[in-house]
């Protein structure tokens, strides 16, 4: 009964969807209350209904009830419990329902705490993203419906593919989706405010939470994909700008300009048309990325032409809700004009600089993830467009971002004294390019890669310690004075200054990782003994094991330095019999300063085996950087001036205690 | 039957997506014994397409094809050419679509100029943004606005 229960609830969700989409915004237009009303029980009960058809599918995954096709093509059995569960959007239909479950959640979490947004913005906000929600779950039920049973059911299911059984990749889809299905919200907002034709700085405090939410998001859920690329593809690469890698990227840099433009428009309420502009872009780029991810067109032409449902039908979808939008754009845009105005020297320019960097940033790659297709299509060439373009069209934006972002970041709103406001960081230049110079005269030879790097990472880090310091007035007041001025800037402040050091590490750690590497390939026998970048490797012995769902071999390596043992490494080759396949798992002994990572390759026919071992240095900034920057979007978040909301809820406890 | 063909398809995409297997690349047997030669053979690799994978370059790639092609350019190296002449040997063999990096052509000339051409229309139009002034008028209240305030005042 599960799948059949599931399967109703999705319809219903569909219809309650519909009704949601069409009833608020007539309401909203014609002020009846009571029709404006029901977005709000309708946007809850669409969550709940799309979370019982979720329920019902994991309850198919955990029971093994293989009379389910999904499952029977997705499973196994002797799957480990917790692969079973994250199974469930290991796969096309499974992930879809996910999409529509947060995509609805979001709805919901608007319908519960929207309270404090003006009746006719909530109306309109909810209706659009039923609007969303009716294209997907349409979507999902006409062309990937994961509750289809099987007439023939098998004794056992096909498995998941094995280099999906991996807490890294398990969680890296929820969040993905909490990043770029979130950024519905934000298009929402923004397609409610041009129905409405009203922008104001109230607006952008309703819309810079929802945003800032999904980017914490997508930066974690990024960072989660890049983490597990780097363990488990066994050589360490951390991004390969894939298509499907650009489909998450480009929707991450344009809300991280929204995040920006949208405190321009709350602060100086300026700049709103363009913000307008950026929702949308935003959520069309997660749109695009979906339809790149699931339509599989820029992997083949040819497959998306031989079966093209369910491409098609995305596509359908983007046209609409893009071109809809944009043509309400160009419609209401010039009503949003701004009047007031700034001086080329000011936060607001910074900003405007800022916005620019990360959208041509988000445009190269765009260009370069669909020019295969374009080409292909118009001018009948195939073509590769791969990592070294993106690196060599894509990294200079960054620098540039680099380079503005401490000035920027302390400049004073509408006119400021590039002189005045840059003062306090002289010193942090200074320090900075020394720092890179030493780098530069300690490597002998080589790549310029490092010690750009270095003072790009130490410019961001220091200058926003000395952002922190100047607000604090650091050496103008005493120790305790300064104490309290930090204790008493805004969570904002804090988030900015922390987000933007974040960055900062994670450029020194790409750069660091990238110019230092060490890599070493040979064929070692058991008992060999050799040294790579000042640390000795023993290689001890391969032992045979078994696994849960698979059987591997197991080098036991251990990693000595001055004589001393560090680390014992383990790296594995594994066998997946029920998909017949062979992965890498490759040894890694973590540390701030540098990653050891050990890789056992195939038996070699005149002995020993191939073996790989690589030192990383600082790999690990690269994923603690992004960390940091969530953290800087959490705290951001937790400020004053968004928990008016929750702060007025709080004297209602009754409602929180009947959920 | 098309059902079949949806799960097929879909399990190719996963595969594809995660461009599977054991990732082997570069085979000690492969390496040359000059470092320089190996170190330029190295950086060659990395801007050359493994034809059967999915983006990715021949250098981590394990496929046949690409230890084939590691070969050949290693090959040719020994043979003296230049790095420009082994990725035009290698080109010819295999056509364009074996460079991971477009060739800086008239066609791909939109692809090459896409950023920077942005950067500076987008510059130029932010500048006339910041220029652009024009006197602020001091925003007056509607009389709907004035009523409104009035009844605030007066609560």
């Amino acid at each position: 009964m599960t799948a059949e229960i599931g399967h109703f609830a999705v319809v219903l969700a569909l219809a309650i969807a519909l009704v949601q989409a069409v009833v608020p915004l007539v309401g909203a237009q014609k002020r009846w209350t009571n029709w404006m009303d029901l977005a709000s029980p309708a946007a809850l009960v669409q969550f709940f209904l799309i979370l019982i058809a979720f329920s019902m599918l994991t309850q198919a995954f955990v029971t093994s009830d293989f009379s389910v096709r999904l499952v029977a093509a997705n499973s196994h059995s002797a799957k480990p419990m917790l692969y079973k569960v994250t199974g469930v959007w290991g796969n096309h239909e499974g992930s879809m329902l996910l999409w529509v479950l947060i995509l609805s959640f979001y709805g919901a979490l608007v319908a519960l705490f929207g309270r404090n947004l003006p009746a006719a913005l909530k109306a309109r906000v909810l209706s659009v993203q039923s609007m969303i929600s009716v294209a997907f779950l349409a979507f999902l039920i006409f062309t990937s419906n994961p509750f289809e049973r099987l007439l023939d059911v098998p004794l056992d299911g096909n498995d998941l593919n094995p280099l999906l059984q991996d807490p890294g990749l398990a969680f890296h889809p929820p969040f993905l989706y909490l990043g770029y299905v979130g950024l519905s919200m934000s298009f929402s907002f923004a397609v409610a405010a041009l129905i409405e034709g009203r922008v104001d700085a109230a607006w952008a405090r309703w819309v810079r939470p929802w945003t800032l939410l999904a980017w914490i998001n997508l930066t974690a859920g990024i960072a989660l994909g890049s983490w597990w690329a780097y363990y488990e593809l066994g050589w360490g690469g951390w991004w390969f700008w894939d298509p499907v890698e650009n489909a998450s990227f480009m929707p991450w840099l344009v809300a991280a300009a929204l995040l920006h433009s949208a405190i321009v428009v709350e602060k100086r309420d300026m700049l709103k048309s363009w913000t307008i502009l950026l929702a949308i872009l935003a959520f069309s780029f997660s749109l695009i990325g979906t339809f790149i991810v699931r339509s599989g067109v820029i992997t083949s032409v040819h497959a998306f032409a031989n079966d093209p449902e369910r491409g098609v039908f995305i596509l359908g979808i983007l046209t609409i809700a893009i071109g809809g939008s944009l043509t309400l754009y160009s419609v209401r845009a010039a009503r949003l004009s701004s009047p007031s105005m700034f001086s080329p020297v000011s936060r607001e320019s910074a900003l405007v600089l800022n916005n620019l960097l990360l959208v041509v940033a988000a445009a190269v790659v765009f260009f370069g993830t669909i020019w295969p297709l374009v080409a292909e299509l118009a001018l009948g060439k195939k073509l590769s467009v791969g990592a070294p373009f993106f690196n060599l069209a894509f990294t200079p934006f960054m620098i540039a971002l680099a380079m503005i972002l401490p000035v920027g970041a302390m400049l004073p709103w509408k006119r400021g004294n590039l002189r005045k406001a840059s003062k306090p960081l002289w010193g942090v230049l200074a320090l900075s390019v020394a720092l890179g110079s030493l780098v530069w005269v300690m490597q002998t030879g080589g790549r310029m890669m490092a010690p750009i790097g270095i003072t790009l990472a130490a410019w961001l880090v220091l200058g926003a310690a000395a952002d922190l310091a100047t607000r604090a007035r650091l050496g103008k007041a005493g120790p305790a004075e300064v104490l309290r001025r930090l204790g008493n800037l805004p969570r904002a402040d804090w988030g900015k200054a922390v987000a933007h050091a974040g960055l900062g590490l994670t450029i020194f750690g790409v750069a660091a990782v990238t110019a230092w590497e060490t890599e070493d390939i040979r064929v070692a026998n058991i008992g060999d003994s050799y040294s790579v970048a000042g640390y000795e490797f023993r290689f001890d012995a391969v032992r045979k094991a078994q696994g849960k769902n698979y059987s591997f071999d197991q080098g036991v390596f251990t990693a000595l330095k001055e004589g001393k043992a560090v680390a014992e490494l383990l790296p594995e080759k594994r066998f997946y019999p029920v998909q017949r396949m062979p992965t890498t798992e490759a040894a890694i002994d973590s540390g701030l300063t540098r990653d050891l990572y050990v890789v056992l390759g195939d038996p070699q026919p005149e002995g020993g085996y191939a073996v790989r071992i690589y030192i990383k240095p600082f790999a690990n900034w690269i994923w603690l950087g992004a960390i940091v920057m969530s953290l800087g979007g959490v705290l951001s978040l937790t400020d004053r001036r968004y928990r008016v909301g929750v702060a007025r809820r709080k004297t209602a406890p009754a409602a929180v205690a009947a959920e | 039957m098309k059902k079949m063909r949806y799960i097929a398809l879909s399990l190719l995409l996963i595969m594809a997506l995660f461009r599977a297997f054991s990732s082997h690349a570069v085979e000690p047997g492969e390496i040359l014994a000059d470092p320089v030669l190996e170190a330029r053979a190295r950086e060659i690799s990395k801007d050359l397409r493994c034809l059967v994978c999915r983006n990715e370059n021949i250098d981590s790639s394990n496929a046949d094809i690409a230890a084939d092609l590691r070969v050949l350019v290693r090959e040719r190296l020994q043979v003296g050419d230049t790095n420009e002449q082994v990725v035009a040997h290698i080109v010819e063999r295999y056509g364009e679509y074996v460079l991971l990096r477009p060739a800086r052509t008239l066609s791909n000339l939109a692809l090459w100029a896409a950023g920077p051409v942005l950067f500076l229309v987008g510059l130029g139009v932010a500048l006339l943004f910041v220029r652009r002034r024009k006197p602020v008028a001091p925003a007056t209240l509607s009389d709907a606005e004035q009523k409104r305030l009035r009844e605030i005042l007066d609560r």
